[in-house]
């Protein structure tokens, strides 16, 4: 019988719900394992789940310097998606949304991933032009997508302001019906148990202060817990990995980390049962659960490892809040906060063996990190396990800037910031 | 955050437009060095501090002058500001 039912539910709350195991351990560090990742968000715990449920590798330890999900997993804007333009991206991140499809099943745990879709707004001609060959690209590489007018619109969407009084009217959008959002630390939290089930240590508390080296060799970590050495070593550290790589004497990388800022306000009963974004400027907006309106829009656009923000960006998005749906003028905002996105410099992520042997990197996911979670972990313990990379994340290597093969879905060049 | 314009005086962030890295854009080859590694190395690679960060500002929204900014990454606090003197 599944931990967590219906059944387990009465049988608890008949014995005074005093009998829950806790979703995971807490175990002290072995002196070693045969394969270490480091950190414990969404990345490095679905790595650490697909290496012992996929790739039969459970003499795994997760360190992590805070607590599971105290970094971007736990503060992004929980929308999942695979609407990519170019081919080294989509079937990755489709592959992501096969695995989310079933991944309350699969964890035995309630992500609340809810496929509302997203329907990204064009407002020009050749906005549509280009929304247009981005669907069709989806749709020839077994993606869903389709055009939605202003008439379904508001139909869909009623506190859309479609009226064309805008400054930039809305002529209409391109949808993934398949997209949506989840609950973003429950996935944190199934992944940790679904791990800490199979037989993987998650250590929090647990700051890597240095790496292990027999020459080039990585062969462990220095923590503050203690020397733990392991035939692997897996980096996953979201906005760190310069600050992290820099202790295996890897001090430059294509890398910049940058500060996002996202925005919550109270809850109201529901009126957006979509994910929207705005193309005038860069506005993402959907409706939680409890009601609050969640949203996001550009990174502030300066290198920072502070997760807060400045006020130019909290004004730009607000407008552009304002600007699709004048209603929401009523509604108080709650809270804001920030997060480090390390921008890589074409805006993919890297997946990858190396830089050093016995060295694995997971890293540069600007800040499109969170609807790749499944695909992340499952590509990084498919490459640490067998120590090529699956087919999906062959192109998300780090010398790819070296080599002229990026993956630049904007077409923005080397200029992070404006990815 | 503020930025202290060495012409225009004190000034909002809103005013400046961020361009990058001031090391590694002083770190440029020579236009006519054709070694990759050298060019894929200044366009791709940054070192991405944790703290004192020299950075290249234009005060777009003012005097329109490029600035080198020293500023701590972790606390945003501006340490310096001179105007970006021509290579020579």
């Amino acid at each position: 019988m599944a931990e967590y039912s219906a059944l387990s539910i009465v049988r608890n709350a008949l014995s005074g719900n005093e009998h829950w195991k806790p979703a995971w351990r807490k175990p002290e560090p072995k002196p070693a394992y045969d394969v270490i990742i480091v950190g414990g968000g969404g990345h490095g715990l679905s790595t650490a789940y697909y290496l012992a449920s996929e790739f039969g590798i459970r003499n795994v330890a997760v360190v992590e310097k805070g607590w599971v999900g105290s970094g971007n997993i736990g503060r992004n804007t929980t929308i999942v998606r695979s609407n990519y333009l170019l081919p080294g991206n989509t079937p990755f991140y489709e592959h992501s949304m096969k695995l989310w499809e079933n991944l309350s099943h699969e964890l035995n745990y309630n992500v609340m991933f809810s496929q509302r879709g997203i329907i990204n707004l064009f407002h020009t001609p050749a906005q549509e032009d280009d929304h247009a060959r981005r669907g069709n690209s989806m749709i020839l590489q077994g993606v869903d997508a389709r055009f939605v007018r202003p008439p379904e619109l508001k139909r869909r969407v009623p506190a859309l302001n479609v009226s064309g009084s805008s400054r930039f009217p809305v002529l209409g959008g391109l949808e993934q019906p398949r997209a949506g959002t989840a609950r973003h630390d429950a996935v944190a939290w199934g992944y940790a148990r679904g791990a800490d089930r199979r037989g993987v240590d998650i250590i929090e508390n647990c700051e890597v202060t240095g790496f292990v080296r027999e020459g080039d060799q990585v062969t462990g970590v220095e923590t503050s817990r203690g020397r733990i050495h392991a035939r692997k070593v897996a980096v996953a550290v979201a906005g760190a990995t310069s600050r992290v790589m820099a202790m295996a004497g890897i001090g430059r990388l294509p890398i910049e980390s940058h500060v996002l800022q996202a925005f919550v306000t109270e809850s109201i009963k529901p009126c957006l049962d979509t994910v929207v974004t705005y193309g005038g400027g860069h506005l993402y907006i959907s409706q939680s659960d409890k009601g609050s309106l969640v949203f996001g829009g550009d990174i502030d656009g300066y290198n920072s490892y502070a997760q807060r923000g400045n006020l130019p960006i909290v004004e730009d998005v607000m407008s552009e809040v304002l600007e699709l749906f004048p209603a929401f003028a009523k509604l108080r905002l709650l809270r804001s906060w920030g997060g480090i996105m390390d921008m890589s410099m074409d805006g993919s992520p890297i997946i990858a063996k190396g830089p050093l042997p016995g060295l694995y990197l997971n890293a540069g996911w600007c800040y499109g990190g969170f609807k790749a979670t499944p695909a992340s972990g499952w590509c990084f313990a498919h490459t640490i396990a067998k120590d090529e990379p699956h087919q999906f994340n062959a192109p998300y290597t780090l010398d790819r800037f070296h080599r002229g093969t990026v993956i630049d879905e904007k077409g923005q060049g080397a200029t992070p910031w404006k990815h | 955050m503020i930025i202290v314009c060495p012409f225009c005086g004190p000034r909002d962030l809103s005013e400046f437009a961020y361009c990058g890295d001031a090391d590694n854009l002083a770190a440029r080859p020579d236009p006519a060095a054709t070694d990759p590694a050298a060019w894929n190395a200044y366009v791709y690679d940054r070192t991405n501090p944790a703290g004192e960060h020299a950075e290249i500002w234009q005060h777009a929204g003012g005097c329109r002058k490029f600035l080198r900014v020293v500023r701590n990454t972790v606390t945003h606090e501006i340490s310096g500001v001179t105007m970006l003197e021509p290579k020579a």
